[in-house]
């Protein structure tokens, strides 16, 4: 295996949903790309991400970005190490559009193709922002798809500690704003709107505080906000847009931040890392980072650029699975539902199993 | 326009929603195909989560909005698809629904009207509705917990599942108990 120098490149390549993106990274957490084609403009119009349009939007869009990716890069297929893409979770046929087009660019250029964990992708993009950050270290995996807190035991080793027992943040946050005539995604509509609101307007629930488990719930909060505009408009005084979008967001963070203080606490972390989409959200890096001050804990919360969808996140994940020896061939399938404990990869296989039996 | 349901009843907690889900879970076979209807927290997820835990699924059933679709084992294979992000029905065929509506496991279908045209003609149709949403302004402590369940086993059911005989045993799982 050729030993990776911190300069070593690799492209990553994410279609997982409705970015297509594709990015340059160096072994040294550089970012040398970081494009982005979104569809979010298309799929504002039907109010949420359409798989069909998702799907079909990639195919034209891929090989355009990865082209500008080396291209603002200065790197040719000839001094990149590998090919990282996203193999779930995510849609389907959004996913193969990303799979088909690394396995192609990997067989043409000869270079290794390694398939990556959206989630992973996410992991790492905390140490993108912060390349001083090493395992072990708690991860709040919080997205449109996710609400995983996760320990970060080593590169590639993981531990759920906690999840979602039905909704996922981000979608609390898409389907209340779409209750509150908001646009699509939900969850900068609601930071927006919420601006200048009061957060102690509306007493939203705090689900799963009490609960001595680790998981989260925000299915009663997307119940909660639609019971509470019908009793609002029944009684004809519907409060202000900014209040009710600021109690809403602040229920979600006060839940967020409080147990991600209490897991900290319980595995003993010292460093806090907080991830995807919904970690762009301006209170809850506010209220995270006074936490976590008042905690004493290190906190890790990416560029906002970082936490929506990107593929230097891929790029940095994949580069650290070449690493440790994981490699895909032309076999790679992508999965919906991949967990993050499966795509941790060749270090979290036991001692003497091997990676693919059938290969 | 729709004919009278074959059953209905009524839960008074989403405990008690996911105890009716889990009693339904119990009861149904292989190709059963479940449609779950009702507005933006209804309680859809929270039947869904009871019906799989009565197929004997033990892992935590989430929501499927983001991938459309998640699968989990039981006693029988269990499809949890979510529609509730589809612009237009013909973007249901990107899944290959018929995989799962007439295999070997239990498809439970939420917003399954988005796609009315496209299901099998033998399912399960459960409608689940405030009754304080529907009368208007209420009374202040009206319990808006309360949930309306409306059943109607639809299709022939020759041959195929036998979608009316789940209905006749959730209706005596239900007056049992």
């Amino acid at each position: 295996m050729r030993q990776p120098d911190q300069g070593a490149l690799v492209l990553g390549i994410e279609t997982s949903c409705d970015e297509t993106a594709a990015a340059v990274v160096t072994a040294g957490a550089e970012i040398r790309a970081n494009v982005i084609a979104s569809q979010v403009d298309l799929h504002r119009r039907y109010g949420g991400v359409v798989p069909e349009v998702a799907s079909r939007q990639h195919v034209p869009a891929v090989l355009p970005v990865v082209d500008t990716a080396l291209r603002e890069a200065g790197a040719g297929p000839e001094s990149l190490a590998a090919v990282a893409v996203t193999r779930g979770p995510g849609l389907v046929g959004a996913l193969l559009v990303g799979v088909a087009a690394a396995k192609g660019l990997a067989l043409a250029w000869g270079v290794d193709l390694v398939g990556v964990n959206h989630l992973e992708g996410h992991v790492y993009s905390a140490r993108l922002e912060d390349p001083g950050l090493a395992p072990p270290y708690l991860c709040l995996i919080v997205s449109g798809g996710h609400t995983d807190l996760v320990w970060v035991e080593a590169d590639g080793r993981y531990r759920l500690l906690g999840r979602t027992r039905d909704d996922a943040a981000g979608e609390a946050f898409d389907k209340s704003a779409r209750v509150m005539g908001l646009g699509y995604p939900g969850g900068p509509a609601i930071d927006r709107a919420a601006a200048g609101g009061d957060p102690e307007a509306v007493p939203f629930p705090r689900a799963m505080l009490e609960d001595p488990s680790l998981d989260f719930s925000f299915s009663g909060l997307k119940t909660a906000v639609v019971q509470f505009y019908r009793r609002a408009r029944a009684a004809g005084k519907e409060p202000p847009l900014a209040d009710v979008a600021a109690s809403f967001q602040q229920a979600v963070v006060d839940v967020l931040v409080k147990k991600t203080i209490r897991a900290a606490r319980e595995t003993g972390a010292s460093r806090v890392a907080v991830v995807g989409g919904v970690a762009a959200n301006s209170v809850l890096r506010r209220d995270m980072a006074a936490a976590a001050a008042r905690a004493g804990l290190a906190l890790t919360i990416p560029r906002p650029a970082l936490c929506t969808d990107n593929a230097a996140m891929i790029a940095y994940a994949g580069y650290h699975r070449w690493r440790l020896g994981h490699r895909d061939d032309l076999s790679l399938d992508v999965r919906a539902n991949l967990p993050l404990e499966t795509g941790a990869g060749a270090a979290q296989e036991p001692a003497g199993a091997v990676a693919n039996p059938t290969g | 326009m729709l004919r009278e349901p074959d059953l209905e009843t009524a839960t008074r907690s989403a405990e008690e929603t996911r105890a009716l889900g889990e009693a339904l879970g119990r009861v149904l076979g292989a190709g059963a195909v479940v449609c779950l209807v009702g507005e933006l927290g209804a309680g859809k997820t929270v039947l869904a989560q009871g019906i799989a835990r009565g197929l004997g699924v033990r892992e935590q059933v989430t929501s499927p909005s983001f991938v459309l679709i998640r699968e989990y084992r039981g006693r029988l294979p269990v499809y949890h698809m979510d529609l509730y992000r589809l612009a237009c029905p013909a973007e249901l065929e990107e899944l290959g629904p018929d995989e799962y509506f007439y295999g070997d496991g239990v498809t439970l279908v939420e917003w399954a009207d988005a796609v009315r045209d496209r299901l099998p003609e033998d399912h399960l149709r459960v409608e689940l509705a405030r009754p304080a949403a529907e009368a208007g302004p209420q009374p202040a402590g009206e319990d808006e917990n309360v949930r309306r369940v409306r059943v109607w086993a639809r299709g022939a059911g020759t041959g195929g599942p036998d979608h009316r005989g789940y209905l006749e045993r959730l209706r005596e799982a239900v007056t049992t108990c």
